[in-house]
This record gives C-alpha cells, sequence and structure tokens, in this order.
C-alpha cells in the first residue's frame, strides 16, 4: 500500500522530521485560500499515485494569487498517467542551495534493510544508482538490532553531505530507518531533502509504501487507504480480492498460482494470440470465486475467448468446474467461447461434471492454449 | 535417492489444529510421509489426526524425536512458529505460510545465518521425495519416483512441469517448492546444490519466473560447479513492465535486470536450455536421460 504525500508528511511531522507547510485542497478556491495563507510562492502538487509526476505537469509553482488560480485550474481535475487528479498539496516552496535523497528499503539478494544516502538529490534516484553508483552511499542494517547511529553517520559522511547539515542529515536518517520498522514500510523515501541558505534541512517530498502483508498490524496507516484504479475491471479486481493485470490483448487468461498463470500468458503469446489480462483466482478457490472471475474476465470488451486453466494441489477440480458450470449456466447466450485445462487434485471428476455444452474441454495445456487462440482469432474476424 | 527428506523423516505439523494444517496432515499421513506430532500453543495434550498435539515444538521434538516441521501457522504467527522450530531444533523447517511481513522474514533470514537448520519457503507447496515422504500441499498423486530433481519458485508451474515429466514415464528424486516470496530460506543455488551432490539425481529442472535477480545467480553457480545437466523454464516472457503479477518477486523494474529474457540469456550462457513451454522442458531432460 502506498500513502499519498501529504499522508506520508504527516507520518513524517509526527515522527519529527521537518516539513514545509502545506494544505490538502480540492478545488480552486481551497487552493487560493491555502497560498493566501502560506505566502507565495507554493507548490501545487497533484496527490495521485503515479511517479514522476513533476515530468508531467502534476507539479507546479504560483508565485501569485493569478498563478495559483491558473494551476489549480491546470491540474486539479487533469489526467495524470491514467489517474484523475482530485487533490492537491499546496505548499510553500522553499527556497534551497542543495537537493539530497535518504531512502530505506529491502535488499532482497541480502535480505535485510539498506539506508541510502547521496548528495545528487532532487533527481530520478534510480538514474543516479545506474550512471553513478559510487554517487549513493549504502548502509545494510542488521534487523535484529536495528540501525547503530554510527551507520548513519557513516552513510551521511561517505555520501559528501555537506559538514554543516551532516549531523541533521543523519538524524533524519535515524528517524526514516524507525518509521520503515515500526510501520512495516517496504520503502520510505526522501527526495529530495532540501537544504535551506540557512541550513535548515527540510523533506519536501515524502514517499512511504508498506508492506500490504503487514496492514494487520498498521490499521491506523490501512484506514489511509484511497483506493486508486486505472479503470472499472481492476476496481472490480479489488473489489472480488484477484491479483489482476489488464493487457492489451483479446484471450482472456483464468488460472491458479502466479506462475502458472504468467506461463500460461508466455503460451498465448507462444502460439500467436495476445493476452487480454493476468487473473489469479489464488489457492482453494471454491464456486463463488470462480464464477467471479468468469464475471470479470467477460466485463472486458476486448477478449474474445478465454482460457481457464487449472492445476489442482490446494485447489480441488470438481470445485472449479462446479464453480464454471454454475456461472456459465446463468447466461441465455454465453458472451465468449469458454476453453478449460483441469489437471491435479480431482481434475477427472471435474472433468466429468463439466457441462460440455458450455465449455471446451482439453485435457493438456498446450492443447487448451492453441484452443483458445484459435477461437479469439475466429471471434476477431 | 533423495535430498533433504525420506521415509526415515518424522514430521511435526506446526498448526494441525487449524483447518489446513488438519487437512494436509491428514494427506501427508496418506502419502506415507512419518508424521509423528502436532505443536500448537495451548492444545498440548489433544489428539489430532491420530497424533498427539505438544503445547511447543520443543516438547514434540523431544517426546516423538522430531527431525523436521511443516508450518500452516497464520501469517501474524508464523515467523514465531518458524523461530521456534529453529530453536527446538530441527533439521528441516517448511513454511507454507503465504503472507509473512518482509520486515518478519528479514529477521528470520538473520537468525537462519545461525543455526544449522535449513528453511524451505515461504509461501511455498513445500518438499517432496516420491514414494516416501511429502512435507506440504503437493499433489502427491502425479509425482512418481525417478532420476529427476526438481526446484521451483511457483508451485502450480511445479505441478505442470511434473505432470510433464510423469506423463512421459520420467520420474523424480525430490521436488522442491521454495516459493516466490523476496526473502526465502532455501534458494535457487542451495537446492542445486543439494541435486548436485546427490548421486541419484541425473538431471535436474530448474523452475524460474521474473523479478529479483536469484535465477541469475543460480546460472553463475550452474557454470562454476555443477556437472549435473540442468534444464530451465521461465514464466513470465510476456509481463508488462512495472506491473506486479501476483507474486510480490514477479515484478519487472523495467531497468534490464529480473526480465525473462535477461534470466533465459544468462542461463543459456551457462549451457542451461531453456524450455519455450513446460513440454520443451520435459523433452531436454528427456535428452539428457
Amino acid at each position: 500500500m502506498r500513502l499519498h504525500e501529504y499522508q506520508a508528511k504527516s507520518v513524517f511531522a509526527d515522527a519529527g522530521i521537518p516539513t514545509p507547510d502545506a494544505t490538502l485542497a480540492s478545488s480552486v478556491d481551497e487552493v487560493v485560500e491555502a497560498a493566501e495563507d502560506i505566502g507565495y510562492p507554493v507548490a501545487v502538487k497533484a496527490q495521485v499515485h503515479v511517479g514522476g509526476r513533476g515530468k508531467a505537469g502534476g507539479i507546479k509553482l504560483a508565485e501569485s494569487r493569478e498563478e495559483a488560480e491558473q494551476v489549480a485550474d491546470e491540474i486539479i481535475g487533469m489526467d495524470l498517467k491514467g489517474y484523475r487528479v482530485e487533490r492537491v498539496l499546496v505548499e510553500e516552496a522553499v527556497d534551497f542551495k542543495n537537493e539530497l535523497y535518504v531512502g530505506v528499503t529491502m535488499d532482497r539478494g541480502e535480505g535485510k534493510p539498506v539506508a541510502m544516502v547521496s548528495a545528487k538529490g532532487g533527481v530520478d534516484i534510480e538514474q543516479v544508482a545506474e550512471e553513478d553508483p559510487d554517487a549513493i552511499a549504502r548502509e545494510h542494517v542488521d534487523p535484529a538490532f536495528g540501525m547503530h547511529p554510527y551507520q548513519a553517520r557513516k552513510a551521511v559522511y561517505d555520501a559528501g553531505v555537506p559538514r554543516e547539515v551532516a549531523s541533521d542529515v543523519a538524524s533524519i536518517l535515524t528517524t526514516v530507518y524507525q518509521l520503515w520498522d515500526d510501520r512495516d514500510a517496504s520503502e520510505v523515501e526522501i527526495n529530495p531533502v532540501m537544504i535551506t541558505e540557512d541550513d535548515e534541512v527540510v523533506a519536501a517530498d515524502a514517499v512511504m509504501n508498506i508492506d500490504d502483508d503487514a496492514l494487520f498490524r498498521q490499521q491506523d496507516l490501512a484506514e489511509m487507504e484511497e483506493e486508486a484504479y486505472e479503470d472499472d475491471l481492476e476496481r472490480k479486481a479489488g473489489e472480488y480480492g484477484f491479483d489482476y493485470v489488464r493487457l492489451s490483448g483479446n484471450v482472456g487468461i483464468i488460472g491458479n498460482g502466479a506462475g502458472l498463470v504468467m506461463t500460461t500468458l508466455d503460451l498465448v503469446d507462444y502460439y500467436g494470440g495476445k493476452p487480454a489480462n493476468f487473473l489469479d483466482i489464488g489457492g482453494g478457490a471454491k464456486a463463488e470465486r470462480v464464477a467471479n472471475a468468469l464475471d470479470m474476465v467477460f466485463s472486458d470488451e476486448n477478449v474474445d475467448a478465454v482460457v481457464f486453466n487449472i492445476f489442482g494441489g490446494i485447489t480441488r477440480g470438481d470445485e472449479v468446474a462446479k464453480g464454471i458450470n454454475d456461472a456459465l449456466g446463468q447466461f441465455d447466450e454465453i458472451p465468449k467461447r469458454v476453453v478449460v485445462r483441469l489437471a491435479g487434485t480431482n481434475a477427472e471428476e471435474g472433468r466429468e461434471i463439466l457441462n460440455d455444452d458450455l465449455v471446451t474441454v482439453e485435457e493438456t495445456l498446450e492443447d487448451a492454449v492453441q484452443r483458445a487462440v484459435e477461437f479469439s482469432e475466429e471471434e476477431a474476424q | 535417492m533423495s535430498v533433504l527428506v525420506d521415509s526415515d523423516t518424522r514430521v511435526v505439523v506446526q498448526g494441525i489444529t487449524g483447518g489446513e494444517g488438519k487437512f494436509h496432515a491428514e494427506q501427508m499421513m496418506e502419502y506415507g510421509t512419518n508424521v509423528v506430532a502436532g505443536a500448537v500453543p495451548g492444545k498440548g495434550g489433544q489428539e489430532v489426526a491420530g497424533v498427539p498435539v505438544y503445547d511447543t515444538v520443543d516438547e514434540a521434538a523431544r517426546e516423538e524425536d522430531a527431525d523436521a516441521s511443516v508450518v500452516f501457522v497464520p501469517p501474524a504467527f508464523a515467523a514465531d512458529a518458524v523461530f521456534e522450530a529453529l530453536d527446538a531444533p530441527l533439521d528441516l523447517v517448511v513454511a507454507i505460510t503465504e503472507g509473512i511481513p518482509a520486515q518478519d522474514m528479514s529477521k528470520v533470514y538473520k537468525r537462519l545465518g545461525e543455526v544449522d537448520t535449513r528453511l524451505i519457503g515461504p509461501n511455498c507447496p513445500g518438499i517432496i521425495t516420491p514414494g516416501e515422504s511429502k512435507l506440504g500441499i503437493l499433489p502427491g498423486n502425479i509425482f512418481e519416483s525417478g532420476d529427476v530433481g526438481l526446484v521451483s519458485r511457483s508451485g502450480t508451474l511445479t505441478y505442470q512441469v511434473v505432470d510433464n515429466l510423469t506423463s512421459r514415464g520420467v520420474g523424480q528424486t525430490t521436488a522442491i517448492g521454495i516459493g516466490g516470496d523476496p526473502i526465502i530460506g532455501t534458494d535457487f543455488t542451495d537446492a542445486l546444490e543439494l541435486f548436485e551432490n546427490d548421486p541419484d539425481t541425473k538431471a535436474v529442472v530448474m523452475c524460474g519466473e521474473i523479478g529479483g535477480e536469484d535465477e541469475e545467480e543460480a546460472a553463475r553457480f550452474i557454470a562454476e560447479n555443477m556437472d549435473t545437466p540442468v534444464a530451465g523454464f521461465i514464466a513470465g516472457r510476456t509481463a508488462p513492465e512495472g506491473k506486479r503479477m501476483g507474486h510480490a518477486g514477479a515484478i519487472v523494474s523495467g531497468s534490464g535486470t529480473g526480465t525473462a529474457e535477461s534470466k533465459i540469456n544468462a542461463l543459456n550462457d551457462a549451457g542451461v536450455p531453456v524450455g519455450d513451454t513446460p513440454n520443451e522442458v520435459a523433452d531436454h531432460i528427456e535428452d539428457f536421460l
């Protein structure tokens, strides 16, 4: 789960990290009112879950009331990489002489957290990592002990942070690690940390991603979640609790287990078709879940045929077959042709009860995928 | 004949009083696994699926001479259950639980470096030595005893590849589902090393997927350390950049590493043929035998 900038900044502020004066606004009037309170210049920043907001026109400066009106009008309601901007953060534009980067994330290769500091802040840090990896100081942290203060100091000195602010930046890094640890974050990032003319340090942006698996013990953060979907299909997948990714093709794909579903996508491509989606119904699916999955895929108007690929382990083939029969039996006319392949636990029982009038049954994965691709080609003509 | 588990392995089921724990304890025993006890705090003295339940893993291990455990404990308590098994101590812990917080696993991973216990998983289907023992949720009936070792990040993909092997009469020494999470106990390299050192394993299948760099690392290990031939499969060739495809690890960052292409290239460079389909993987394995 990703927090919005304004939410992450409130978590930061509570933890004692300095942040600029800011107010959330959702209309032009509210933006102007906030800007007048804060004093010009202000930055108006779209609150949507996309990277690269600035480049995409989602962050703009306003130096006067007229500019605030104009900028607010441009940003509120705009489409930013598929998301409509409903709210903006109106923020004091900090005068700075220098920008830094500070972040903590999980190094999956090492199995432990890594704290990072760079004197090259305010730019795309992934690009810095690629082009000038030495410009980022890294310090791995023992998860059992947490970050020692000397590690924060070491990272700050290694990164070449100006001496005047070194101790303040080390203190921010220590707090960022503490937040990462306490709040079950997968990532906490400040880019940039601004250094003002008076050598004050201020978190001018805030990224905080929380491990979805840990939300059960981060209830207050979980309540901040505001669902944002690119389209109605993704909204529906969220409601049904499916792992779903919409793609641009016309062969709908339903399966159990991420690896097998990805393999089914790859085979559709291999046999000359185009996958319309990734949909994993997960382990142990019951009839209702199967019906929901079909509903999802039928709702995508690009889909011309569907392949259902189940390899039962914890999932039972007869339960899946019952779900397919029930779901399809409700239609007077089934909207798309469905190919089903059942294997594994109770697959034979499943194949026996599957209604052949409603679906095409294939024995092997390869046959099922090829048949679905054929159907999709016929349908598309 | 096998790596890590065989018919002598004495198994504790952690969480045996839960629905999943009880069901799979019974399934495992039906398959022939030597399940000797359950361990559930507060449920000591009960009997489930015909085996005694103890309050602690330590007690179960002492009383029943157990050397391995399977964890069917809900995510919020699963890391603690693994710590308990590591400290009992047992030789092998298989964590089936899906959805353990990454920071919990990071602490478990640190502890693993300090003990002799091997962890498989979490978020995995388990391990099976066909005809002898299975620890986990794998459907036993598709496996056949034979010469091929198998290691995979994905459960259902394991079943698919095994089905392709078994249906043409190619059996398995042991199959290990290592799980799709970012932080796991046993990784590809560990499993490949076990198979390399097993005289009965004549060839190995390695099933990977997009995300992370474990497959690239495994490719280096194969090139430098293995005589046993390996055939590979990589899921996620068609996955778009930046989207998470189910597994926590299965995301392509777009920076060039972690893609199906980079993994396939790394494996090919290490002399490992990679099948375009699961069936082609079985073809390569047949060529080796």
